[in-house]
């Protein structure tokens, strides 16, 4: 064991190491972009550089002189297909080739297809377009955008949570804050760039493309080029960073597709850094209201939380974290409200813990300027208002072990050392600040299918299509079939990231693992039910343990008798070489529909807030050491202790390893990361890795996680909650309470930086 | 990216040779079709951008002149060869020992992987990084002479406070360049006139009516040497940048200071100021009011009032005027509590 290898608690698995760890570190992994192919064209995009009017005219003779160039794809082109649609599988309603409005910056205008990469891509510079432009609309406060409410617009949020007589309670509360946050735009930058490569064969068609949702992605690009879903296939391995980038399938796709089919042979396009930040999704800029109300004895008797959310012209995409922030505390009464800001920008979408990371922030940041109103340690303030049930719909928790993640986290973080005076702890020219927040993320799962076959030498193959998006899932659901099934894990193949194996869903929400190891643990029992019938029966090695418990284990089924047999002689009796089951799960409370719907790409979630019986969450306790230099006032951050609760836990390294993550990327949002958008033209200016900034290396010193045992029957079968999206909630408000405390500035407005601290 | 022709010359006058008989016309040396290269890190990101396009590379790094690629420390002054890489330059423990700020205002740059990559000689000519620069599709005085500025009224966080114009706000974001202001150093050329030896101070040019011209050099000039004289403020020296983040991120505000110390008192002050000006920045005047002096808070202070007098703030970097102030207090003090 090592620090990247928790030793296993109560509940928790093995730090088992990742199945493909040596491909992906050797280069063998085989990414999307990187599959050979004969033949192959090179696309490159040419994308708008105003962010509201219309294409008068493209000018494309130059790029037709240029050698090497055999297709530009652009308006009219897509018109025997179908626009794009809005929704968890397509990313906007905007048909960029569909329609010559221009609806943000960097919206795709053409794609050119060359022989070469380069040729594509100079051929790409010169075509011009002439636009009749108009004043576009930006953001929050630029003229001419459209407000309305949120509420009911999405299924990200049905209605605006409330409980109770807030304004009364408002107007009586004896401590009380009003206080305004803010979090900017962020765009993906994974490494791995976008791409689209396409390759027909007749009529059936091929695309490897990272994707976190082969399934859906598969209907979805079928409706829109009128194809039978049974001819697209998509195919996605590996993937070099998904958070939500890869979940909606973009316009591109499809755009690809019919340059593919027009000159007749495959098409490879990557989208540059520069276009990524207007052709891909990104995390929707948001304001915040918060009020909270108090009596001195510190529990709270009002929460108010009002969001306001940029979005598309078009796309209702509703941000929408009221749901958890309501449920978080014991409050005495809740009043919400969520509005969407309709601006000339693109439509926006899924960022790691989408609702939570910025809403939450908001909520954190408040509680620690509400426990400063109230003279309290932060930690206390919280577990004053530790709630026995949740305050909307008054359902219980499946399991909730906040208070102990606080208590786990403060030893270890040494919290008892902080002194609660603003500045005063100091190193040298070095102000040392201390803070903390609570993470939160709601525990879903969705229907899954998986099909596990078992040979007689004891090797198993699992096939499922989902998608190994760097946390492991792929290992997670080898260790699942391996302890099922009583092999090594060496002894398993994983196959996922192909719409062609058995579906599951979107790999979003942080469901994977317990949908996909429900949906294996189903298959896997299955097998061991006809092992068991076989090896206990008449004619069977295990005959006279007829009546016994069997399980299997060591490449054997074993008898509670101590009585075992080996898979080549129980297979020997079943005169068969494979056994192999498909198995669909379905979480409790699905609809009657739910598996059908897996199939068309449609996966029902349940859980978080939406069962009848319990609402569902993992929760964490985050705590934050920065220094400021008194002079120059940058803020750099030794140190960060989390403690997260989250069920099962299946793999403590991977585990430990999305937590980090998330922490790491926690400090980034707080400290660094944010898009630029020059107002007058609602266009962003930070488009790449320069000057879009994130973390390196130099700025994370220590970081600590510890994973707090939990047991959790009731979220689904495994037992396991989703912890991929955990890790970087609540950060941000753990850095801003922390930089409170070394200043005795509050930064309510994400990113902190030095023009914030200094004067 | 463009078709270009790439040229390998083996010397140093055959590469002018190639330069010189190019079709260069008078534009300035960045927009002349005929460009040198050596580490490549800033010139092959513009022209894959399209921000240069260039129809022919003189590859330098085929050069065969072994001074060229030396380090030489003499009594008096130290002296790099052009395509001495920016990490040899820094790692170099005379340099470090003998003038920390040069080693320095290498290390903070860049990354590790641009560190092993990037000449000396074309790291002093880095162009700018403005974001309105970078990207073709907005108007750039110094890309499209005449085509209007964007930053001016855009989103202008990283832009300078310092000699700037009615035409231009972009920052210089070089760091050695910093250092070499600040010590007077002094960049040997050579061209189809000959040679010439030019002060650093007198390479760069602010962007007055004319952004687009950057340096004093013509379209076939090679810097072929950089040298930094040795003096009593040397080994008192440091480069202290401040960031966004801990690493690989340009200098919000930097400074680089080597003081000559009688005691308490300064006997001779060097300051240069990153992240804040047009050009490689040499604060003359904070430097005469801390003559004489005794370096405390309050005289640091006054010497960086002066040093931002005349700074000029737009809507996003105002900010720059208390930090650059700040980290110059900060540069100061630090630089007096080092061991002369």
């Amino acid at each position: 064991m090592n620090q990247a290898a928790p030793a296993p608690k109560d509940n928790q698995g093995d730090p088992v190491v990742r199945i493909d760890a040596r491909l992906k570190v050797t280069g063998q992994a085989s990414y999307p972009a990187d599959i050979t192919t004969a033949n192959v064209a090179y696309g490159a995009l040419v994308t708008s550089s105003i962010a509201r009017g219309k294409v008068s005219k493209l000018q494309m003779d130059d790029a037709k002189a240029v050698p090497g160039v055999l297709e530009i794809v652009t308006h009219g082109d897509m018109d025997n297909t179908h626009k794009p649609k809005f929704g968890n599988t397509g990313a906007s309603s905007i048909g960029p080739l569909h329609d010559k409005t221009i609806f943000y910056d960097g919206q795709i205008v053409a794609l050119v297809v060359a022989e070469t990469f380069e040729a594509a891509e100079e051929a790409a510079t010169l075509i011009h377009a002439d636009y009749e432009d108009e004043p576009p609309s930006a953001t929050f406060e630029s003229k001419g955008v459209k407000v309305e409410p949120a509420a009911g617009k999405s299924p990200m949020l049905k209605e605006d949570a409330k409980a109770g007589d807030f304004d009364a309670a408002w107007a009586e509360a004896a401590v009380k804050i009003d206080e305004k946050y803010s979090t900017p735009t962020q765009h993906h930058n994974p490494i791995e760039l976008f791409s689209t490569t396409a390759i027909w064969q007749g009529d059936q068609l091929t695309i490897h493309e990272p994707s976190q949702n082969v399934t859906g992605w598969k209907v979805e690009l079928a409706r829109q080029l009128k194809l039978d879903p049974a001819n697209v296939r998509i195919i996605s391995p590996y993937i070099g960073g998904a958070f939500g980038s890869k979940g909606p399938m973009t316009a591109r796709t499809a755009i690809v597709a019919i340059a593919a089919r027009r000159i007749g042979r495959p098409v490879r396009c990557v989208v540059s850094r520069i276009q990524a930040f207007g052709t891909q999704t990104y995390r929707a800029e948001t304001r915040h209201r918060i009020r909270i109300g108090a009596g001195k004895d510190g529990r709270i008797t009002a929460f108010g939380h009002e969001g306001w959310e940029v979005t598309s012209r078009p796309d209702p995409y509703v941000v929408g974290g009221t749901s958890a922030t309501a449920r978080m505390y014991n409050y005495g009464s809740v009043l919400t409200h969520v509005s969407l800001v309709h601006a000339d920008r693109n439509t926006p979408g899924y960022m790691r813990s989408p609702p939570e990371t910025p809403y939450v922030y908001a909520l954190e940041n408040a509680m620690d300027e509400m426990a400063v109103a109230l003279g309290m340690d932060p930690v206390e303030f919280r577990r004053i208002n530790e709630p026995e049930k949740e305050p909307i719909e008054g359902k219980p928790f499946s399991s909730r072990s906040l208070i102990k993640c606080y208590d786990q986290a403060s030893e270890a973080f040494g919290w008892s050392r902080r002194d609660p005076k603003v500045g005063s702890m100091r190193d040298g020219d070095w102000l040392v600040g201390m803070g903390c927040a609570t993470a939160i993320y709601p525990t879903a799962v969705a229907p899954c299918a998986a099909r596990v076959r078992l040979t007689a030498d004891g090797a198993v193959r699992v096939q499922c299509g989902s998608h190994e998006i760097g946390t492991g899932v792929r290992t997670i659901a080898a260790q699942m079939a391996a302890e099922r099934l009583g092999v090594g894990i060496e002894k398993i193949s994983v196959e996922m990231g192909d719409s062609t194996l058995p579906p599951a869903p979107v790999s979003g929400g942080s469901i994977s693992t317990a949908s996909v190891c429900s949906a294996v643990m189903k298959a896997c029992d299955a097998v061991r039910d006809k092992l068991f019938a076989a090896a206990a029966g008449n004619d069977g090695p295990l005959a006279s343990s007829a009546n016994a418990k069997l399980d299997m284990a060591d490449g054997k089924v074993v008898a509670e008798t101590g009585k075992s047999a080996k898979l080549a002689d129980v297979f020997k009796a079943m005169r068969v070489g494979a056994i192999e089951e498909y198995a669909e799960f379905a979480p409790k409370g699905s609809s009657p529909e739910a598996l059908s719907k897996l199939y068309a790409g449609q996966p029902e979630f349940h859980g978080g807030e939406g069962d009848k019986d319990s609402v569902k969450y993992a929760f964490g306790a985050e705590f934050v050491e920065v220094r400021i230099n008194r002079y120059t006032r940058e803020v750099r951050v030794p140190r960060i202790v989390g403690a997260f609760a989250a069920g099962r836990i299946m793999n403590t390294r991977t585990a430990r390893s999305q937590l980090m993550g998330g922490m790491i990327w926690g400090i980034g949002q707080a400290l660094h990361e944010a898009t630029e958008i020059d107002r007058r033209h609602a266009r962003y200016v930070n488009r790449d890795l320069q000057d879009y900034l994130v973390p390196v290396n130099a700025d994370i010193k220590q970081v600590d996680v510890i994973l707090v045992p939990e047991v959790d029957h009731e979220v689904n079968p495994a037992g396991v909650k989703g912890l991929g999206e955990l890790g970087n909630v609540g950060t941000a408000a753990a850095v801003a309470s922390a930089v409170y405390h070394a200043t005795g500035k509050r930064i309510r407005d994400l990113p902190i930086r030095i023009d914030d601290l200094i004067d | 990216m463009r078709p270009f022709v790439y040229e390998r010359p083996t010397s140093v006058s055959s590469a002018v040779d190639i330069a010189t008989h190019a079709d260069t016309g008078q534009s300035p040396p960045t927009a002349a079709n005929t460009q040198f290269i050596a580490g490549g890190t800033n010139l092959a990101d513009y022209m894959r951008l399209g921000v240069a396009q260039p129809e022919r590379l003189i590859d330098l790094n085929t050069l065969v002149e072994p001074a060229l690629r030396q380090i030489r420390i003499e009594d008096d002054a130290i002296r790099f060869g052009a395509l001495v890489r920016m990490s040899e330059a820094a790692d170099n423990g005379d340099v470090r020992r003998r003038c920390p700020l040069l080693a320095e205002s290498l290390q903070f740059a860049a990354s590790g992987q641009l560190r092993n990559m990037a000449s000396l000689g074309g790291n002093v000519l880095q162009r700018t990084r403005c974001e309105y620069f970078r990207e073709t599709s907005w108007p750039c005085n110094k890309r499209e002479p005449g085509s209007g500025c964007a930053a001016m009224e855009g989103f202008n966080r990283q832009h300078a406070v310092l000699g700037t114009s009615d035409a231009c706000i972009a920052a210089y974001h070089g760091d050695f360049a910093q250092a070499l202001i600040a010590l007077g150093a002094t960049v040997d050329i050579e061209g189809q006139q000959g040679r010439r030896t030019l002060a650093f101070a007198k390479l760069h040019r602010r962007p007055g009516e004319t952004p687009n011209i950057e340096t004093d050099l013509a379209a076939d000039e090679l810097i072929t040497a950089i040298e930094v004289p040795l003096a009593p403020w040397s080994s008192r020296s440091r480069y202290l940048k401040i960031r966004d983040r801990e690493s690989y991120a340009f200098a919000l505000a930097s400074a680089a200071v080597a003081l000559d110390m009688d005691g308490e008192r300064v006997r001779s002050a060097r300051i240069a100021l990153g992240g804040v000006a047009t050009v490689p920045w040499r604060a003359s005047a904070a430097e005469d009011t801390l003559k004489g002096k005794v370096l405390d808070e309050a005289a640091a202070r006054a010497a960086a009032d002066v040093a931002f007098a005349d700074a000029k703030p737009r809507e996003h970097n105002a900010f720059k005027i208390p930090l650059g102030k700040r980290t110059l207090v900060r540069a100061l003090l630090e630089t007096r509590d080092m061991k002369g």
